[in-house]
């Protein structure tokens, strides 16, 4: 246990009592009235819910949770403050390491991080990790008390990241916390990125994403909006004309993929970035009397993917007042869905339609507009790269769904504009940065982390990469002589 | 917050912004666009750079009243400011030394084709300017386009000014009387710009058309503006703009522009409706 540990202590129980406390269900709000509003789904836990919760943690001497953590959140420690009601010194411990915890409580897969690696979790369910984090998150939120740590004195040396995403805002944090000066370049004219942008207002309230990036400014982070790196100015520009002695790239997986098959630009086919971007940051949701960004309306909508982007767009469109039917097509059958197993099940309780084992050959149209999708039934053959039984479609399965909307939600790429603009940065052949592990490219004074490097993938890996790549640009920028 | 320092109401709902953007007046290009948003849960739209002056840190945009955004924006005077200007986007212009220019701007496409030919005048290049509008008081940017181009040729729908007709009147003639040229601009509504590709397709003319379908974002992260060049996608805010009109599915691109026409027409209705009620308040006041 560390040094600041709270001078209170938990009940006194045995590990056998603590393993009997059911792990506490997460209030939610009522799936038939949620499908019709765009307020969080899950409440939160009480205090009360929180303690008892945080009293299940046998506070193992050898913590695999941490290790599952891609921030090494030290959660036996935040737990055990949780446990004694000291939720300020909660709120200390896991903003040591993490940067979002409001954010991460919410979106973060835990059953494939913390929770899937929890010592009772072999018996019993696992420690609700993640709610426990936006517990904390939320509480010191509202308390008013957020806590910001004395700086360094000035380093004298100037950090530009680009993008105000996941990974720019941590790395970001991080290195301010260190003393240097930090301005974030972003492109849209808020901060927050894919967290403002993509995930929807009942997943994660942009009201917290502001809080989230209002702290990174506190630490003194300069954020400019309205400012894209690669138009507006180049990398080269920044570092030879502007003074930036470091430059960290995190401009995401910006690029939608679109499926090849005929149809595909009839009005009424979209990409998942259109369409949550229209409703989520351009609160398209209040259209047309408190927004003026249109937004699709269509009476039955298709979403086709699997992951966690597909279920967003499902379960928004599901929450327009206009939608009578929101479909989910997937080509695989369920259990080889990537989105997480919590938001798929509120999707079928909020009412989105799954066609499994479906894949769309076309799109029909009528005078330039979608009036529905050709799709033809998949059965599940051999494993294919990603380790998926592959799907094979069955010959004379065709039908016609009719729609009038599809959203086309089967992946990223990586943004091209930087690669275009930065001569001598290198990429892979899918346009991603190669990086290594403290995420330097191969420019001289150039990082880069994210999904601009793995791919599409989570908040926290970006989190994860952004504070690696800060560490090792202050390790560079230190012994820089100029 | 972006100030608006000079604002001019020209006729037919075209109005004149010069905006103080010092970072976007620094890189803009001709060819290039800037994105707006006016206010907060305003909604972002593409505007080209008509102008700009670096050292000044202006850019001079040339905007038409059309739908409930820039209907408000022509509310707004001198002295207001614009939540969000973002830019420059787009590939600018291809520029070519020792073309022939022949440049065909509609309306308030005029606006769009001034940065253009004035980039062709400064390396050398030999630029005509065809310009046109329904009337002479609906022309703009004559003096502007004078002072860039070699010649200017005029024409309105109904005579009033310069040759009866629209600009593809002139071009056609110019076509057919062989006259030199290298390659062909032209900016302004669709329809204008697929009748400048099917004239100039048979005489093997290069042309360039500048185009303009719904936008959101302005980075190639969400497709809307996607069009067909070619057989082949293109997302005209990375990828264009400016493509080669001879391949450009015109009739896809008319087809999206109509992708949001019902919402559009709606948030139009309330606001009228708004402007209405703001109105007999301030008479009933009175």
């Amino acid at each position: 246990m560390s040094s600041d540990v709270s001078t209170q202590e938990r009940k006194k129980l045995t590990n056998k009592e603590r393993m009997k406390i059911p792990r506490h269900p997460m209030p939610e709000q009522d799936p038939l009235q949620r499908a019709a509003n765009f307020l969080e789904v899950p409440l939160g836990y009480t205090p009360e819910m929180a303690m008892e919760e945080a009293e299940r943690c046998l506070q193992c001497k050898d913590p695999k949770c941490v290790a599952g953590c891609p921030v090494n959140v030290q959660i036996p420690e935040f737990i055990y403050h949780v446990a004694t009601g000291n939720f300020k010194l909660a709120a200390q411990k896991l903003k040591e390491d993490n940067a979002l915890p409001a954010v991460c409580g919410r979106v973060c897969p835990q059953e494939e991080q913390c929770e899937v690696v929890c010592t009772i979790g072999a018996r019993v369910e696992p420690v609700a990790v993640g709610r426990l984090e936006r517990f904390v998150a939320d509480w010191e939120r509202s308390s008013g008390t957020i806590e910001i740590p004395t700086l360094p004195p000035p380093t004298g040396k100037k950090i530009a990241i680009i993008g105000a995403g996941p990974a720019g805002l941590t790395c970001a944090g991080d290195l301010a916390k260190l003393g240097h000066s930090v301005t974030i370049f972003e492109a849209l004219h808020k901060a927050g990125g894919v967290l403002v942008y993509g995930i929807p207002e009942f997943r994660l309230p942009k009201k917290i994403v502001e809080a989230e990036v209002n702290y990174v400014e506190k630490l003194g982070v300069e954020i400019k909006c309205d400012f894209v790196v690669g138009m507006t100015r180049t990398i080269d520009e920044l570092m030879t004309e502007d003074g930036f002695d470091a430059i960290f790239i995190g401009t995401g997986a910006g690029l939608p993929y679109f499926l090849g098959v005929p149809g595909e630009n009839l009005n009424g086919v979209y990409s998942a970035n259109e369409f949550l971007t229209r409703v989520n940051l351009m609160k398209g949701y209040d259209f047309p009397n408190n927004a003026d960004t249109p937004v699709p309306m269509a009476k039955r909508v298709a979403v086709i993917g699997g992951g966690n982007t597909a279920m967003d767009a499902a379960r928004t469109a599901r929450r327009l007042p206009w939608t009578e039917k929101a479909y989910i097509i997937y080509r695989r059958s369920q259990v080889e869905m990537p989105a997480r197993k919590e938001e798929i099940h509120h999707g079928e309780q909020e009412g989105v339609e799954f066609l499994l084992l479906t894949n769309p050959t076309r799109f029909l149209g009528k005078d330039g507009w979608l009036v529905g999708m050709e799709c033809q039934k998949m059965e599940l053959g051999e494993p294919d790269a990603s380790g998926r039984r592959r799907p094979v479609p069955i010959k004379g399965s065709e039908f016609v769904i009719d729609v009038e909307a599809a959203i086309v939600a089967t992946g990223n790429g990586s943004n091209p504009l930087i690669n275009k603009t930065t001569p001598g940065l290198q990429t892979n052949k899918h346009g991603n940065i190669i990086a290594d592990e403290g995420g330097k490219t191969s420019r001289e004074g150039v990082w880069a982390g994210g999904d601009i490097v793995i791919g599409a993938a989570t908040v926290i890996k970006a989190m994860g990469a952004g504070k690696k790549a800060a560490q090792s640009i202050h390790e560079y920028v230190i012994a820089k002589k100029t | 917050m972006f100030l608006i320092l000079e604002k001019n109401d020209l006729a037919a709902k075209v109005y004149r912004y010069v905006i103080a953007a010092p970072d976007v007046a620094k890189k803009a290009k001709a060819g290039q666009f800037v994105i707006l948003r006016l206010y907060e849960d305003g909604e972002r739209i593409p505007i080209t750079l008509a102008d700009w002056d670096a050292r000044q840190g202006t850019i001079t945009l040339y905007v038409q009243a059309v739908g409930k955004t820039t209907l408000m924006m022509s509310m707004m005077k001198a002295g207001d400011a614009i939540k969000d200007v973002v830019g420059p986007f787009g590939l600018p212009s291809h520029i070519e030394k020792g073309k022939i220019l022949v440049a065909l701007g509609g309306g308030f496409g005029i606006a769009a084709i001034h940065p253009i030919v004035r980039a062709h005048k400064l390396i050398g290049n030999r630029t005509t300017s065809i310009i046109g509008a329904r009337n002479k008081d609906l022309m703009i940017m004559e003096e502007e386009m004078r002072a860039i181009s070699d010649e200017v040729r005029i024409a309105t729908d109904d005579g009033s000014y310069g040759t009866k007709g629209f600009v593809t009147t002139i071009l056609k003639n110019m076509l057919e009387e062989k006259e030199p040229m290298d390659v062909v601009l032209a900016i302004g509504p669709v329809v204008m710009m697929k009748a400048v590709s099917d004239m100039t397709k048979p005489y093997g003319v290069q042309t360039l058309v500048s185009l303009n379908p719904i936008m959101m974002d302005g980075t190639g992260m969400c497709g809307a503006c996607r069009v067909v060049v070619g057989d082949k996608m293109q997302f005209a805010c990375v990828d264009g703009p400016e493509f080669d009109a001879h391949i450009v599915d015109f009739e896809l691109l008319m087809a999206r522009q109509k992708m949001y026409s019902p919402q559009e027409k709606l948030s139009m209705e309330i606001f009228e409706k708004i402007c209405q009620t703001q109105t007999q308040r301030e008479t009933a006041a009175w």
